[in-house]
């Protein structure tokens, strides 16, 4: 398990178990991670999985490309380090990451 | 419903199957149809309809892969089954590709952001509860006209910044724009149509335009799309203009009307789920998702191959017209357990395909269901009941799918 930290817009934090090979969005959604609402289920094409992510620090989990950075350009409130979390893999490499919630997904 | 009619599809051969009669929509035997479809054939071409040859994209999963496949499937052009009047061109960022789209979606945007709702919460409020608080009681009267056509459009007057007393030219507008042979309904002659359109509310809205663009930047479309520097020239393409206007009006009216109508009527077709409702208004939320899938208020988009692509295991070629029916992903049995059922309280109500997928998403999602959430949230600190009392009147399209008529008694 990788241990995932999701911090919600109020600065709450939520501690996950994630597994290897769940999305980011996955471990999130089945641990009930509130502000996180994937209504597409995954396939980058909603862009309500946003969040920021702690790129200096884990810059393994690179940048947005492709139809991921086209979902992002209409969402609010975009930042550099902003990802869809559905498009983020789990690796050990993330144990420990806090992932930063946008104030609304929209 | 009418069985007798509901028999029908089956002895249809597949080949002839054609989606795209309004009147299939008027009277639910759609339902029956895409059913076949999904089952049987659900990447399927017809040759012969009113609107030309066409595929119908009917799967759940198949719909998400088209809409979110914007180069192979181009939305240039018009996202309706039926091809632009060829002398009236409207040309509106929804039926764009990148990167005009983006430009354009960039600008309105602001509008309709989450920042933007929170503001406009209370005002909603507001007006909801003097809406409701007017409704007569113990006697008939049409919930459309009453409270759908009449919440949405006090919305749709704030997000343009239209003077109040003007605001019933809005769903007439939208009435207008949406009374088109390009969706299988002729209630206007296309003349008319065009003529209302380029000669009322062009003037109307360019008169606003002027207002606006000489004015500091405001937070309404119009003054979005003045002071965009990517769109402030819009005026000057008078025809671009007044299609932007069609689809933000439209966009974000009728939608969130029958969606508000379909809440009213979906409840009164599965009694134990008002009483769900009664039991545990906490339930608000996730009944909004809810009745947003059951009732789909737009029941198709359409794109254009832009290449020949193999698609579901057939041979799409390039140019032809493919239809994305978000009616039928709406009931597929794969993805939605019992899905023509309502269930207001069903597991990731938010999964589902009534707001398109990819870069083309229903921009105003969150203001339908905040107004959505706020009128069900009014309505239960003051009503027992809403009664439908005879079958609902449907409009006549293949695109908006809705209520002229719903005819209500309440009890407190």
């Amino acid at each position: 398990m990788v241990k995932i930290i999701f911090v919600a817009f109020n600065g709450d934090e939520k501690i996950v178990d994630a597994s290897v090979g769940q999305s980011l969005m996955q471990a999130a959604v089945a641990n009930d991670v509130r502000g996180i609402d994937a209504d597409c289920g995954g396939a980058c094409a909603c862009a309500t999985c946003h969040v920021y992510i702690e790129q200096d620090r884990f810059p393994d989990i690179g940048a947005r490309a492709g139809m991921e950075a086209s979902m992002l350009e209409f969402a609010e409130n975009v930042k550099p380090n902003s990802r869809l979390a559905c498009q983020i893999p789990i690796s050990v490499e993330l144990e420990g990451v806090r992932i930063f919630l946008p104030e609304a997904q929209h | 419903m009418r069985n007798a009619d509901f028999a029908r599809v089956d002895t249809i051969p597949l080949e002839a199957i054609d989606v795209s009669q309004a009147r299939l929509f008027e009277s639910d035997e759609h339902l029956q149809y895409f059913a076949r479809l999904r089952a049987e054939d659900p990447v399927h071409f017809c040759e012969k309809s009113d609107f030309g040859p066409y595929w119908s994209i009917t799967k759940f999963h198949d719909i998400l892969a088209v809409d979110s496949n914007h180069e192979a499937f181009s939305s240039d052009g018009t996202i309706l089954i039926g091809d632009n009047p060829e002398d009236f061109n409207t040309p509106m960022f929804i039926a764009m590709d990148p990167p005009r789209h983006d430009q354009q979606r960039r600008a309105a945007t602001p509008a309709v952001a989450p920042g933007r709702l929170s503001d406009l919460e209370s005002l909603i409020r507001q007006r909801v509860s003097t809406i409701l608080d007017d409704l007569p009681r113990s006697e008939e009267f049409n919930w459309v006209e009453r409270v759908s056509i009449e919440l949405t459009t006090q919305m749709l007057a704030t997000l343009f910044d239209v003077p109040f007393e003007d605001r019933h030219l809005l769903p007439y507008w939208s009435d207008v724009a949406t009374s088109s042979d390009q969706v299988g309904n002729a209630a206007r002659a296309p003349q008319e149509r065009q003529r209302i359109l380029a000669e009322e509310t062009l003037p109307y809205f360019m008169k606003l335009w002027h207002e606006r663009a000489n004015a500091e930047p405001r937070f309404d479309f119009i003054s979005l799309l003045a002071h965009n520097p990517d769109t402030r020239d819009m005026n000057k393409n008078p025809l671009e203009f007044l299609g932007n206007l069609m689809l933000l009006i439209v966009g974000g009216n009728d939608t969130t009307r029958n969606s508000i109508s379909g809440s009213v009527y979906g409840l009164n077709r599965f009694p134990a789920e008002y009483d769900k409702l009664r039991a545990d208004p906490g339930l608000i939320p996730n009944m909004v998702s809810e009745v947003i899938r059951w009732q789909t208020p737009l029941s198709h988009m359409r794109r254009n191959a832009t290449r020949d692509i193999e698609f579901g295991g057939k041979t799409i070629r390039k140019g032809d017209k493919v239809v994305m029916w978000y009616v039928s992903g709406n009931r597929d049995e794969e993805v939605i357990n019992n899905p023509d059922q309502l269930i207001i309280d069903r597991d990731r109500a938010r999964h589902h395909v009534s707001f398109g997928f990819g870069i083309h998403r229903c921009m105003g999602n969150r203001v339908a269901e905040m107004q959505i959430r706020i009128l069900w949230e009014e309505i239960m600190k003051r009503f027992q009941n809403i009664e439908v009392v005879k079958d609902p009147v449907r409009v006549s399209s293949n695109f908006v799918r809705g209520y002229e008529e719903l005819m209500v008694r309440i009890s407190e």
